[in-house]
């Protein structure tokens, strides 16, 4: 039926399996919606977050999926700034994952403040001195990049290519993209940071503050760090699942290997600086706060253990696995590797998120934890359910991977 | 940001803990002063509006030596580096220059609760629903404060409007300068055992600045540098630990 929407010489499954596929995504996705609307009718009374949790699972996963989605602004960066062409194997499917992190991530913060229809007063009346104002801009600036890079890729559509003006469009599109690759990695490389600013600066927060270098306090280099080391691994973990999904290979073997060589270069280099900064933070920042630090670890749910988890089992291992040429040339160990790396990330916004807020500042304050609201589950499910459903209409009628024509024959 | 600058007047109080009792009136009569709602169907004591909050601390001993203090904690409108201000993405957080108060702007809030996972005094509190009084009860809300809208935050700013009331009454006498007797916040005028003393904390003549300097004052989390203008007094000594930083274990934490 769509046949002709599909690109020539490639094999894709009926329409009738196709929308199989996506009929529970679309029950997912009404399904979130009744949350949201929820939300928004009703107020944030929905959510289980309250004047102590002010920040919960959709603040934590909004920050771990944008860290997720930076596979798109550093491979862009990878292809077009350092020019390692074998990425443009993934280039497209990156881009399309960055989007929809992005899109969804702000489709969720549109939830989760109080008065939505007040997000512009922020470009209005702009605190320069919060972070989150810079968040709010660079993230702003960088979805309307993405959008752009993903023109060209829709533009390539069978039928749209029909309109010569498309094609002439992008074409021109295509001339400038380094352009706004470097523009999206600059924007990208500020928000990633300023998002670990959030709360690096927090000095009435004792167990968030950060030292750091001039205005910026060393979360602001971590969260760059960390998103940069994640988001090849994650642009390796999507690439596999899809190829499982669709059962064919899609890029070639040396791609991954790559993808995997360079998350963990970087990882190894981020868990050095995470474990130095660990150890000025427990020795000298927080002890200049009148904090003995091993207080923040006295409650049982966040004990130590999590600490060496992060660190550890989800730095330096994943790292280890990834640098080694023999582990790299083994998928599974690659995907077992990627998984890790992307479970680091997750453990490391959910800690500055959720346990910052667990630990107490007043002396006679209690630990406290919070459990999301079924409201809070159901809004992110669906932007999980609008992700595939975008990714896997994109996948369908664009082109996502260029090797994969030549890899099916 | 830094927000030390050097206001007008300092306005701030003293809590003397040896004399409060818990009895909550301060924050009663707090909530009527300000409109704050009555607490929405199904609010917790997490989820609630109260501007001034009493918690309770106990000093973890069994009985007999046990003892209990109630600290009363409103904002503590820091003063230097005040951490609510500097990340407010949409300014919507102030310090008066006048007053040395900090004041938040409903109608300008976003509603991120950035402010509120910043302040270390969780002095700040959203209004998770609608404000919504009981019939009638209207009828008895106070003219001279904005009622807050679901959505936004909202918190202590030292009755702002009765300072208002003494700045037009100032003026209609021809006088630049207020009667420190006019700007009494509620809190101050309803407590029964008259544990609160206010005023301007840079005029050595005023009880709340002779008090602010007693040996046996201190302020919470006084490490963190954000120079609170609320101080507390206790001649017990284990009360006056309760203002470190450090987290307490929590076979002694207890919760008001």
């Amino acid at each position: 039926m769509d046949k002709g929407l599909i690109r020539r010489g490639i094999r894709r499954c009926s329409t009738g399996q196709f929308l199989a596929w996506l009929t529970p995504w679309v029950a997912m996705l009404g399904f979130g919606v009744l949350a949201i609307g929820l939300c928004l009718v009703k107020g944030l009374n929905q959510t289980n977050m309250d004047n102590r949790f002010a920040f919960g699972l959709w603040i934590f996963l909004d920050l771990t999926i944008i860290a997720l989605g930076a596979g798109a602004f550093f491979t862009g960066f990878l292809l077009y700034i350092l020019r390692r062409e074998e990425l443009r194997a993934v280039i497209n499917s990156a881009v399309v994952i960055g989007f929809i992190c992005y899109s969804g991530a702000i489709l969720v913060l549109m939830v989760d403040v109080g008065q939505p229809l007040r997000a512009w007063f922020t470009f209005w009346h702009p605190n320069v001195h919060s972070m989150l104002t810079e968040v709010t801009f660079c993230i702003t600036c960088y979805l309307t990049v993405l959008a752009i890079e993903y023109a060209p890729i829709m533009l390539k559509n069978r039928q749209l290519r029909k309109v010569p003006s498309f094609l002439v469009f992008e074409f021109e599109l295509h001339k400038v993209m380094p352009v706004f690759a470097a523009v999206g990695t600059f924007l990208s490389f500020f928000h990633q940071g300023s998002l670990g600013g959030l709360y690096g600066v927090l000095h009435g927060r004792p167990f968030a503050y950060r030292e750091g270098f001039a205005i910026w306090p060393s979360t602001f280099f971590l969260f760059i760090l960390s998103a940069i080391a994640t988001g090849p691994a994650f642009v390796l973990l999507t690439t596999w699942m899809v190829s499982k999904v669709a059962r064919k290979e899609l890029v070639r073997k040396n791609v991954y290997s790559l993808l995997a060589k360079i998350s963990g270069w970087l990882l190894i280099v981020y868990v050095g600086f995470k474990s130095i900064d660990t150890l000025v933070w427990l020795n000298r920042t927080a002890p200049l706060s009148g904090v003995s630090p091993i207080r923040f670890y006295a409650w049982a749910p966040f004990d130590i253990w999590l600490l060496f988890v992060e660190i550890a089992g989800f730095g330096l291992l994943p790292a280890l696995i990834f640098l080694s040429p023999a582990r790299r040339r083994s998928v599974p160990w690659m995907i077992a590797g990627s998984l890790l790396a992307c479970a680091g990330v997750a453990t490391n916004r959910f800690v500055m998120t959720i346990q910052t807020l667990a630990v107490p500042t007043l002396k006679f304050e209690p630990f406290m934890l919070y459990y999301p609201s079924w409201q809070e589950v159901a809004t992110f499910l669906f932007v999980v359910a609008y992700g595939v459903i975008l990714y896997s209409l994109s996948f369908r009628y664009l082109t996502l991977f260029p090797q994969e024509r030549d890899l099916q024959h | 940001m830094n927000t030390a600058h050097k206001p007008k007047a300092r306005y701030g109080m003293v809590i003397d803990l040896d004399r409060c009792n818990g009895c909550g009136g301060c924050a009663a009569a707090c909530a009527v002063e300000n409109n704050v709602p009555p607490a929405a169907p199904k609010a917790s004591d997490r989820t609630g509006l109260t501007w001034m909050r009493i918690y309770r601390a106990e000093n973890g001993r069994s009985f007999p030596e046990n003892r209990t203090a109630f600290f009363p904690i409103s904002c503590q409108h820091c003063g230097a580096h005040t951490p609510c201000v500097s990340v407010c993405p949409q300014n919507a957080v102030d310090i008066n220059p006048e007053t040395g108060v900090v004041s938040q702007i409903p109608p300008r809030c976003l509603g991120c609760r950035y402010c509120m996972t910043a302040c270390p005094f969780h002095a700040r509190y959203f209004n998770w629903s609608d404000p919504e009084w009981p019939r009638d009860m209207e009828n008895a809300l106070n003219p001279d404060v904005s009622v807050r809208m679901r959505g936004v935050v909202e918190k202590c700013n030292f009755c702002h409007s009765r300072w208002q009331a003494a700045v037009a009454k100032a003026a209609a006498n021809g006088k630049r300068e207020i009667d420190p007797a006019d700007y009494v916040p509620a809190c101050v005028e309803a407590c029964p055992t008259e544990a609160i003393a206010f005023g301007n904390l840079d005029d050595p003549r005023s009880e709340v600045s002779r008090q602010s300097r007693a040996p046996n004052a201190f302020r919470l989390l006084a490490k963190l540098g954000t120079d609170p203008k609320v101080y507390y007094r206790s001649d017990r000594d284990w009360v006056r630990r309760m203002g470190d930083t450090d987290v307490a274990y929590e076979s002694e934490a207890s919760r008001g």
